[in-house]
């Protein structure tokens, strides 16, 4: 689709990881498998959030895709 | 497999329904290898087999934490859930539901059909679409009115001061309402809408505060009109920057009928 003008960002080529985590970790379907279930939960997002957070430098260091401020 | 010397996981990436052949292809899942398909109860899996040495409960939680083991996971994930999601109706796994053969994950497909039948007639036909709304940094200053006479030069600062603060109070709480505002008319536009929680200013690499973090599960036919209405919001808010990203698989769609499944105690 068109990417809308003023004040929103086109979508990036790659999606960004952070986007892609806020979905994958604290949605989809849980349904309970055999092996890994017990952290498929609340104790999978706070532990991924620490990682992400503890490499927060790296992540901040990156320039975001289309960094412009609304007018 | 062939070389599984190590026991082997079925890593679930999504389920869709049986209708046809599956369009998977050469699709690689986890580590690079090609996904395959589990068929139960008029429904499809599409899996990885992954080696439980370190894809069991206690490598996972090892693994979790470093930062590019699980990026590359979650981008394998995401890019099979996409593919499946492109052709038909799908239901994505969260990260991590791994099975210790086919044989649990059929059983799981049979028992909870209705449940996965009923959330592959909502998201059907739709993609998701994100909204993330900041503040506008405060490098410029609202143009309030200006302090009255300037009396003495010391009362003049501190006019000037509170006539500043008070502006970017309210500028503040303007931009909060204008988010409010942004979610209402988005949610309008959509089947359904979700907010995920604001990301933490270090994640988003923005300085300036995320006030919405939306999630909006829209028609494909009416994706053009929904990025209007981004816009349209984003001209009637000068003082929020909107950013849209999408069209994602309808991940933030998927869980209410899973709830229960949450809650049952183990086996």
């Amino acid at each position: 689709m068109t990417p809308p003008a003023n004040g929103t960002v086109a979508t990036p080529e790659r999606v960004a990881l952070v986007d892609l985590l806020d979905r994958l970790l604290s949605t989809g379907v849980v349904v309970t498998g055999e092996v890994t279930l017990s952290i498929a939960d609340v104790d999978l997002v706070y532990i991924s959030l620490r990682a992400l957070i503890a490499s927060a430098g790296t992540v901040a260091a990156d320039p975001p895709v289309g960094r412009d401020w609304a007018p | 497999m062939d070389d599984n010397r190590q026991p082997a996981g079925v890593w679930l990436h999504a389920v869709t329904r049986d209708a046809g052949p599956c369009e998977l292809d050469g699709v690689a899942g986890i580590g690079g290898r090609a996904v395959r398909t589990v068929h139960a109860g008029g429904l499809v899996a599409v899996v990885s087999s992954v080696d439980l040495a370190q894809f069991g409960e206690e490598p996972l939680r090892r693994n979790l934490e470093d930062l590019d083991w699980l990026e590359t996971v979650a981008r394998a994930h995401h890019s099979v859930v996409e593919t499946v999601g492109r052709s038909r109706p799908v239901v994505p796994a969260r990260l991590t539901t791994v099975y210790r053969d086919d044989a649990g994950l059929r059983a799981m497909l049979e028992q909870r059909r209705g449940d996965f039948d009923a959330v592959l007639d909502r998201v059907s036909g739709r993609t998701e679409w994100g909204v993330k709304t900041y503040a506008v940094p405060t490098s410029e200053r609202l143009s309030g009115t200006p302090p009255a006479e300037t009396a003495r030069p010391g009362t003049a600062y501190l006019q000037r001061r509170r006539a500043q603060l008070s502006a970017e109070d309210q500028r503040w709480q303007l931009a909060v309402a204008g988010a409010e505002e942004v979610h209402a008319a988005l949610t309008g536009c959509a089947a359904a809408a979700r907010r995920h929680p604001p990301q933490d200013r270090r994640l988003s690499g923005r300085t300036e505060p995320m006030l919405l973090n939306g999630a909006y599960l829209v028609e494909r036919r009416d994706a053009d009109r929904f990025g209007a209405a981004v816009t349209a919001q984003a001209a009637r808010h000068p003082g929020l920057h909107l950013e849209l990203t999408g069209p994602w698989p309808p991940y933030s769609f998927v869980t209410n009928e899973f709830v229960t499944a949450e809650e049952e105690p183990p086996r």
